[in-house]
């Protein structure tokens, strides 16, 4: 981290070499050039992060309280596509989500969708796809919390006449937010920093701060520009998750 | 609340993990003081700044001095040859018994050498190439290449500014000495050719696929209609389209001036304001068009012609230079330093410079070969050939595209060379274009 911010100080280039000079303003030009890829990144994020619980809650929930005997291999069937690299599973999405691919090709073919369709480029394919990569990391946590309540508190709550949803809302719920919790934290986090799902998914108006780290630091070779933006985004995501800890991590969620 | 008094069903180590607000204060500053006695090294080096080794040349007796290459010579060339290139690049002829692909001009060098050839199509941008190998390159270790073929351009520029290529020794490479053409000895980004012998040259242009689109495209601004919106792309690198925006707009790229930039510059922005333009491409977009992802995009000349005079599903490729000029730009063979088989690279080098190996390559790949005779044989095997070769030897031999017309050669620009500020002032101007 020190030597992070100890380069993003140094000024100079690739051909003559980098000095620490202590040039601040590294980090307002880096802020002023790419404030919109920050609040984009921040804003993606918390789109996986809200459409990863939505769908990954319903699955823990469903594997934690129906699962039965068979819990650990539906776990393990979840997880299987995962163990291809992240990379591959996000190229393998921009062929099946190819214009004439094997989704909108055939759609397309019998008429459902008009022949400029497409999800490529867009900002939705870089969300689905975060989200697709980032889903184990938002279900795990879940699971974890779900599967451990003590289904005597569900049998409990239904002997004093609550209904299945009123038992949900006031029992299952609260026992399992230390789930979500941990489950926006290791959803958010990854999702707000990725690039490589705007860089392949992506088109122009769906650039990440990932991208234009990645881009200052391999690219342009501008590493003081590049440490700078990747020192902002630490100190954003570390405040922000302390902030969090503290805010909603407290002892309630867990009593 | 004590851990004691947490509910039974909950794991509380668990929830220690996944939930504690805090780390203890005392542990914080534990990790923190070994963390920053781990960097302390680094931190201190940094801290002095990253001095660039400005190594222009070869040390005598060094790697790449005659001296050194003699000492090579006496070992003998390695059992095995990493070359490292671009896609749709090499010719191939169907698959052998074990399924690995036959290039015929790549197993004629093999058969005659008993050396191995690892034949790796990796390369897909010369940016991100050059991203990945430079960490290697900067520590002085292999990059695990043995040739690389690089565009003219900023990154081969800074590679020999930083010495991270072998200086040629061109006493070994007899078939170059005599078979290259004049357009390919002593270019003006590789004086005397000391680190670099050219592959293939090519041009950019514009590509389009007669299914979707009537064409001809032949300038830029065709590529912003409506009706194809979304089904566009431009290549997001530094050199093909900020030098091919200039000559759309009547600029010669060789004496262009910052402000002719600025004005490439508002021309590619308008594109991104456009909203029709799908990506800011590399050589992906060959994927891209091969699925019907693509309409219309720019495109490298053999990369197209290729696929529409080989596969019968891409033969309503088109390609056309556009009308303004275009740039010609050549890919460089070159061996990166700290190679582990640096005799073996150059001899399969020399080895493309034999006219019968060149004029396999040309037939193939309906790129502008670096040797003059190789053409000879091309347009031979030509009038030689009978049925569905000929009419395809024939599309090649007649190209001007392979064998450019004087009418076309007159359209030619080279990528502006940049020096010192340039470099940044050009990049802090276009990258950010490409990345939105």
């Amino acid at each position: 981290m020190i030597a992070m911010g100890s380069v993003a100080l140094q000024e100079g280039s690739a051909l003559e070499g980098y000095r620490l000079t202590w040039h601040i303003a590294n980090f307002s030009d880096a802020i002023s050039q790419y404030w919109v890829y920050f609040v984009r990144s921040l804003r993606n994020g918390a789109l996986v992060t809200i459409v990863g619980l939505l769908l990954a809650y319903p699955i823990a929930y469903w594997i934690a309280f129906y699962g039965g005997r068979f819990k650990s291999l539906f776990l393990f069937l979840l997880l299987l596509p995962f163990f291809i690299s992240f990379v591959i599973r996000t190229v393998s999405w921009s062929f099946i989500l190819a214009d004439s691919g094997i989704v909108f090709g055939t759609l397309k073919d019998i008429g459902l969708l008009p022949e400029r369709f497409r999800v490529l480029g867009t900002t939705f394919a870089v969300v689905a796809g975060i989200t697709y990569n980032l889903l184990p990391f938002t279900i795990l946590p879940l699971y974890v919390s779900l599967e451990r309540i003590d289904r005597s508190l569900v049998e409990a709550a239904k002997d004093l006449y609550a209904s299945k949803t009123e038992a949900f809302r006031k029992v299952v719920l609260p026992l399992s937010m230390p789930g979500v919790f941990a489950a926006i934290l290791l959803t958010f986090i990854p999702a707000t920093g990725d690039y490589v799902n705007a860089y392949v998914l992506g088109g122009p108006g769906t650039a990440m701060i990932g991208n234009q780290i990645q881009l200052e630091f391999l690219r342009a070779r501008e590493y003081p520009t590049a440490a700078a933006l990747a020192f902002i985004l630490m100190a954003i995501m570390l405040v922000g998750a302390i902030l969090y800890a503290r805010v909603l991590g407290t002892e309630e969620v867990t009593t | 609340m004590t851990e004691e008094q947490k509910p039974d069903h909950v794991d509380p180590t668990w929830l220690r993990g996944m939930t504690m607000p805090r780390m203890s204060r005392r542990q914080l500053f534990r990790y923190a003081g070994a963390g920053v006695g781990a960097l302390s090294l680094s931190s201190i080096l940094a801290a002095c700044g990253t001095p660039a080794e400005k190594k222009t040349g070869t040390k005598p007796g060094g790697e790449g001095s005659p001296e050194w290459w003699a000492e090579r010579e006496k070992e003998g060339p390695g059992d095995t040859i990493q070359f490292t290139n671009w896609p749709a690049y090499i010719d191939l002829a169907g698959r052998d018994a074990q399924g690995n692909r036959i290039r015929p001009s790549l197993q004629a060098f093999m058969d005659e050498t008993g050396i191995e050839v690892v034949y790796r199509a990796d390369i897909n941008a010369n940016e991100d190439f050059y991203a990945a190998i430079r960490p290697a390159l900067e520590n002085g270790e292999p990059t695990g290449h043995d040739i690389i073929v690089i565009t003219n351009g900023q990154e081969l520029t800074e590679m020999m500014a930083l010495g991270y290529l072998i200086e040629l020794d061109h006493s070994l490479t007899p078939n170059f000495n005599e078979n290259v053409g004049p357009a390919f000895k002593d270019p003006t980004y590789d004086p005397g050719n000391r680190y670099t012998m050219a592959w293939q040259s090519g041009m950019t242009g514009y590509a389009w696929n007669t299914k979707f689109v009537d064409g001809p495209i032949t300038s830029m601004r065709d590529l912003m209609n409506d009706e194809w919106a979304g089904h566009v792309t431009l290549f997001g690198n530094n050199a093909d389209a900020p030098n091919m925006a200039m000559i759309e707009l009547g600029i010669d790229p060789a004496t262009s001036t910052p402000d002719d930039w600025q004005q490439a510059a508002d021309l590619l922005s308008s594109f991104n304001d456009w909203g029709g333009l799908r990506k800011w491409d590399d050589q992906a977009y060959l994927t891209a068009i091969e699925n019907e992802d693509l309409w219309a995009t720019m495109a490298w000349s053999g990369d197209i012609i290729n696929d529409q005079l080989y596969y019968p599903e891409f033969a309503s490729f088109r390609f056309a230079a556009p009308d303004a000029g275009t740039v010609v730009w050549t890919d460089n063979m070159m061996i990166p330093a700290k190679a582990e088989n640096p005799l073996g690279a150059i001899q399969l080098m020399d080895h493309y410079y034999q006219p019968e190996i060149a004029a396999m390559l040309t037939e193939w790949n309906a790129y502008v070969s670096p040797v003059p005779a190789g053409g000879e044989i091309v347009k031979a095997d030509a009038d030689a050939a009978s049925g569905d070769d000929k009419k395809v030897l024939n599309m090649i031999a007649s190209s001007p595209y392979v064998f450019p017309t004087d009418e076309l050669n007159a359209k030619l620009h080279s990528y502006r060379v940049l020096e010192g500020e340039e470099v940044s002032q050009w990049n802090d101007l276009f990258l950010p274009i490409f990345t939105t």
